[in-house]
Parts: structure tokens; sequence; C-alpha cells
């Protein structure tokens, strides 16, 4: 299993990189929190941690900390446009159910 | 499911707990609104694509639901066939009374009963300017919600620089019916430095050369590790690109021979116009052309080299306050690394020229004019709410005139100098002037001059309970602090006592532009008068001064140590002194001073011996040494 990324997606993570102009990964994860149990955790990455499974797909660099690998493997993140708002998408096999919002998730 | 926006490091945000914040450059032709977005500041478009809000609103009707209103596009189209109730232009009406906004306006103001606020009168009823830019960040406030998917949890919102108190509570005002949280009025030039300076990093003294639509302001700033300061700010608010369609309308009202122009037909030469200046920014030439009514139609060429010379005199205006911005900053145009165009006019070929000839650079236009200002105010606006917790932006702006208080004999003593950075706090040490003094009244004055009656007076507060001690001897600290909202407050502690007071003010009420310019202007031509007379004025002080102590000490032990005649001499000696520091002579006023100094000498010297032996007496030698 791996993480990768929609067309659509790499090319805004690209562009985004490029204007923050530092930093050349980015970082999927989860964290405990929210209404549904655990949320996602997507940064900028300015260093790769030791343990940290590190995934390439389109040219993007994709980093991920073991203990989130295992909510998240498998995700494919995607770029949409809903109305005038835009922004990222993770299609994660592993969720059960998430909130009403979608903000956090439960596996 | 949720999009999902990418963050800083260790910056993601619980789940729902996102706050979204815009920049919103409320402009007087077009708005914008602009947010970060994975780091990425950009302004929103609306359903259609668009950017620019044309800041045009239209009144139709108004009912239970409140005025039925169409912004932007729809209400510019609207405006030919609809001017009384199509308004265009708000912010110059912005804070201001009937008499600065009859001129060159084709609106029928009218003031209600119980209130001073010019009115416009439209079919839905009399509507003021705050209704009015209400209307249009109501609309700002729409669009952005819609975009980022969410609430608003509060909005930056750029004014020009010399904005003055009335002025930008009346914008706060706007955004309050508009039912926005305002986090912070930001000046426009400072919000085009942030869009500007973080994305390019480079450090230096950059100077923002703002033509809007409105209005035109110059700043000059510093940056330095990553920290704004601005040096120097000038301007002028009742210039700017409408006055480019002003010239160009008058042309063709001139050369068309129409006399006194219907406000349907005024409205179209004004877009004619606009649509001229537009097209000449990339063309040789433009065919003007009018539809007179009756079938009547007049049309004309426009060269580039003709435009040019019409609106020349307006471009060379903007220099006048570049100047002085230049000098204020006590920097030459040598040291300016470079110039940031910002506002829609500034794609004039001719301004970039004059502009680029008078700082001797090349001026920068990497990013689009229209919406440097609401990407710095989107920038700022993520910072105010919480989003971004390292690399924090620090603002510094500059105060427009310096702030101090009366001192005795009407003279103004500054505390804190004009064009310093804020925040800011200055203290100084007052004393008492006269013995027994147990209450002091502070003056706060706003100004450049030596003298109170030349100074705006912003606030007056009393510090009471101080304990009574001979002149000079109370040590009063007062405390200028402007705070990075610009509100100054001030307050004032007698050191020995602890007693204290202070007060809140804000330091630009009630000024204007025009009257913060020629309070400058005047500061500059009086100064040597003003010198002048502050050394009359603290002569005639230091002679009451003299006069209040000698009468005080002969209450006390004239009897006791001085004869009748070295009495009556030292009386008479008084009432000499008296009468000259009535004069406005300066110097006579001194060598009397000095004069009394001589002939109470002994007297002076008596009253010593006398405590000493009061305070020597019934003690041994012992006791003493």
């Amino acid at each position: 299993m791996a993480i990768t990324l929609t067309a659509a997606a790499a090319e805004h993570v690209m562009r985004f990189i490029e204007n923050r102009g530092k930093g050349e990964a980015l970082r999927l994860g989860v964290k405990t929190n929210g209404c549904s149990g655990m949320a996602y955790v997507l940064e900028f990455a300015d260093k790769v941690e030791e343990e940290d499974n590190v995934f390439e797909d389109q040219g993007v660099k994709i980093i991920v900390d073991p203990k989130s690998l295992i909510y998240i493997d498998g995700t494919e993140l995607d770029y949409g446009k809903e109305g005038l708002n835009e922004g990222f998408k993770f299609n994660n096999p592993n969720v059960k159910d998430s909130c009403g919002c979608g903000e956090s998730f439960n596996v | 499911m949720a999009l999902l926006q990418i963050s800083e490091p260790g910056q993601t945000s619980a789940p729902h707990q996102h706050k979204l914040a815009v920049g919103i450059d409320l402009g007087t032709t077009n708005s914008l609104v602009a947010s970060l977005k994975s780091g990425f500041a950009e302004t929103i478009a609306d359903e259609n694509g668009q950017h620019l809000l044309p800041s045009v609103v239209q009144f139709q009707v108004n009912n239970d639901n409140g005025y039925q209103t169409e912004v932007g596009y729809i209400a510019q189209q609207n405006a030919s066939n609809d001017p009384m109730n199509t308004i265009t232009s708000v912010k110059r009406y912005m804070g201001r009374g009937l008499e600065d906004i009859k001129k060159h306006s084709i609106y029928d103001f009218v003031t209600e009963e119980d209130s001073v606020v010019p009115r416009i009168r439209t079919i839905a009823g009399n509507v003021s300017a705050v209704e009015v830019s209400a209307e249009i960040l109501k609309s700002l406030k729409l669009r952005s919600e819609e975009a980022l998917g969410g609430d608003l949890t509060g909005a930056v919102i750029t004014v020009p620089a010399y904005f003055d108190d009335a002025q930008r509570q009346a914008t706060k005002d706007a955004a309050k019916l508009a039912g926005l949280n305002v986090l912070r009025l930001i000046n426009e030039p400072t919000a085009a430095a942030v869009a500007y300076g973080l994305d390019t990093g480079s450090e230096g003294i950059h100077v923002i050369y703002d033509l809007g639509g409105g209005t035109f302001d110059i700043s000059i700033l510093k940056l330095t590790q990553g920290i704004f300061e601005v040096l120097s700010t000038a301007g002028d608010s009742a210039l700017g690109g409408d006055d480019l369609d002003h010239v160009i309308t008058d042309w063709i009202i001139e050369k068309a021979q129409i006399n006194e122009p219907e406000p349907n037909l005024l409205r179209q030469i004004l877009d004619v116009a606009r649509q001229a200046k537009e097209a000449l920014s990339d063309n040789e030439t433009y065919t003007l052309s009018l539809n007179l009514g009756n079938e009547q139609s007049w049309s004309s060429d426009l060269s580039q080299q003709e435009f040019e010379k019409l609106i020349k005199p307006l471009i060379r205006k903007t220099l006048t306050p570049c100047r002085r911005a230049l000098r204020d900053a006590g920097i030459e145009s040598e040291d300016i690394q470079d110039v940031v165009m910002v506002g829609g006019s500034t794609r004039v070929p001719l301004v970039r020229q004059m502009v680029g000839e008078f700082f001797s650079t090349e001026p920068l236009v990497d990013l689009d004019p229209d919406k440097v200002v609401a990407i710095g105010a989107a920038r700022q606006a993520d910072v105010l709410v919480g989003n971004k917790s390292d690399e924090e932006m620090l603002l510094l702006d500059v105060t427009p005139l310096s702030l101090g208080l009366e001192t005795m004999g009407g003279l103004a003593e500054k505390v804190i100098h004009r064009n310093t950075t804020i925040p800011v706090a200055r203290a100084q040490e007052f004393t008492t002037f006269k013995d027994g003094q147990t209450a002091m009244a502070i003056h706060v004055v706003q100004g450049e001059r030596e003298l109170i009656s030349d100074c705006r007076s912003l606030a007056r507060f009393e510090l009471r309970g101080i304990p009574p001690m001979v002149a000079g001897a109370a040590r009063i600290r007062v405390t200028f602090q402007i705070d990075a909202d610009g509100l100054l407050s001030v307050s004032a502690r007698e050191e020995t006592s602890g007693v204290e007071s202070s007060i809140q003010v804000k330091p630009s009420y009630g000024l204007s532009d025009g009257e913060i310019e020629s309070m400058l202007k005047d500061s500059f031509s009086y100064a040597q008068d003003d010198i002048d007379a502050r050394k009359l004025r603290e002569e005639q002080v230091e002679a009451s001064r003299v006069v209040e102590a000698l009468n005080a000490a002969l209450e006390e032990d004239g009897e006791k140590l001085l004869s009748s005649e070295e009495q009556a001499e030292i009386r008479q000696t008084i009432d000499e002194l008296v009468e000259i520091a009535q004069q406005n002579d300066q110097r006579t006023i001194k060598l009397k001073i000095e004069a009394v100094d001589k002939v109470t000498a002994e007297f002076a010297q008596r009253r010593m011996d006398a405590s000493i032996n009061i305070a020597l007496a019934g003690q041994r030698v012992d006791d003493i040494n």
C-alpha cells in the first residue's frame, strides 16, 4: 500500500510549495481529535524524521509517520471544488464513518 | 467531505477550529476580498470569475427585509439609466460633512432633522455613506463565506493612510452593519508592503505609490529582518484615478459642446471617459462616442499624446507629497530600493514613467496593482485571527502629528514626536508650579507648533490628590501610550504619593487630511516666530514664578527678617517685574529677573540662616557632625 495523489492534487501541492519558497515535502497524518475520533493532518514539511515513511507520487514527496500510516494507508489525496470553495480531500479506504462535515473520522 | 488546506508544520488546527479570516480592500472605485489558502494569498472571485467588485450600489426598494440593492457590475451597468439611485465612489463621502461632499457629486444630499450625517436621497429612502458601504461589504462577506465554506471569524479592512478618525470610524460602522467583525483597520500602503515585502523578502527602503480611484497615498517603509517600519506617509485624499476620468470628462464636454449635461448623460460621459483611460494605457488612440438621445450622437478620437497632456498636471500633483514624504523620512531618492505601484491607475504608462523618473528607479509591478492591498490585508488577517503562531508579522505604523501636553504659559511640550513608530510609550516628568498645589490639569494636544493655541486640543483631565509640597518638589510622571490601533492613552502619576489619573483619546480625532497638511505647513513657515514666542513665554513664566515665590517668602518671613524699608524695596521691585513681564520683550524680562535676584539676595541669605538656626536649636554640636 502507499499514499497517492490525483493529478489535480499534485499540481496544487507543487504550486503551494513553490509559492511558500521552502520545504519540499507534504506531511500527511492523523491526530486524535474532533467529533468523530480522528482528524487529518495536512502540512508542509521542512524535515523528515528518522521513523517517517516517505512516498513519492507525480514528483511530490509525501511523508507519513508510522502511527498515522495505519489509519491512512491506501489514501488518495484529491483536490476539488465545491461551489466557490476549493481544497484537498482524503479518499481514505480505512474510514468507517465520519462526522457530518467530514473534518474528523473513525476507523 | 470537508475540503482541507495545507498548514504550516505543527500548525494543523483541530477540526472545526480553523478560523476563517479575510482581507478587504474597500476601494473608491473597486473593492476586493482576499484570503489565505494553503499559505497562498489570493483574491476571491465571484461565481462569474470576477475578482473586482465595482464599489457601486443601486438602491431599488425598501421593504421589511431592509434595502433591496444591486451591488457591483450589475449596479454599474444600471448606473447610466438610474443615476440618482446608483451610488458610486461612496468612499469619498465616508465620515464627511455636507460641505465637503457637495462638489463633484451628482447626488441629492439631505440631512435629517436629528442628525448632521449627510444622506443621499434614493428611491429606497435616504441612505448614509456608511449604509452604502455596508452593502458593498455584505456582498464581499457573502462571497467569502461561500468560497471558504464557513462563517468568517474576522476581517482586516484597509483604509487610506490619511483617513482621519471620523472616516475610520465610519468604515468600522459600515463593517458592523454588514455583520463583519473587524480585526483591525490597516493603512492601504502598509498592506501593499505586507503583500510585497514578505513575498520577496528584500530588505531596504521601499516606497509605496498608491494611486487608487479616489485617493493618493505615498508611504516610505523600511524593511529589516521581516519588520516593516513606516518612515513617513503623505498623500492627497482628494486625488485619484477618478480625477483622471474627470479631466477626460471635462474635455469631452468641451469638445462636444454640451451645456449642463443631464445626470444620465453625465454618467454616460464618465463611463466613456473611464473606458478611454483604460484603452489608452495600451493603445495609441481611442474613439470616444456618445449617444446624445434623439438619434443624435457624437464621436471623437483621443490620442495617447493628447490624453497624457490632459493628465500630466494631475500626475505632477502626486509628486509634491512624494517630496514631502522623502523629507520627513530624512532620505534621498537614491536611498530607495524600489517603488511599489498600487492602484489601477498606475497601469497608465505616463504614471509609471514619471514616478520612475522621480525616484530614479524602475517601479515594481510584479503583483496586480489592483489586488496588492487586499492580498496584504488577507495575510495580516490570517495572523491576527491566530492561524499562524510563528513567523508573526510585526506591523509598525507612525503617528501623523506630534502629541504632547500644555505647560505653563500656553506652551506645547511634545512627548511623542511626529512620525514616531507605533506602538510606542513615552514618559516625561513634570512638576508643580505653585507651593501647595494639590491638583494638575493635563491638556493633551496634537500638532507641530510651539504654542497651544496653534495646536489641536485632544483631551483634558486632572490629576488630583497631590500632597501639598513646595513648588517644584512634586514629581509627576506623564506617560503617553499609543497602541497598535493608533489609540492614545495618557496617564499621570505623582511619584511620591502614587496618585494616578488617566484618559484614553483618539489621536487623529476630528482632523482631516487637509488640516493635518496645513498644520504641518504652518509649523515649517512659522518655525522662527514660534521659537521667539516660546522664549518670551518661558521668560514670562519664570518671572511669575519668581514673583510667586517672593510674595510667599515675604508673607512668611518679611516682618521677622526685614526692616520696613527693605520690605518696601522688595515690594517695589516685584511690582516692576510684574509690569515688565506683561510686555513682549524677552530680554528686558530676563534682565529684570536678574536685578530682582540681586535685590533679594540678602533676604534669601537671612531666611536660610533663620531656618538653619531653627533646625539647630536645642541640639548639641556633637549630634550635628
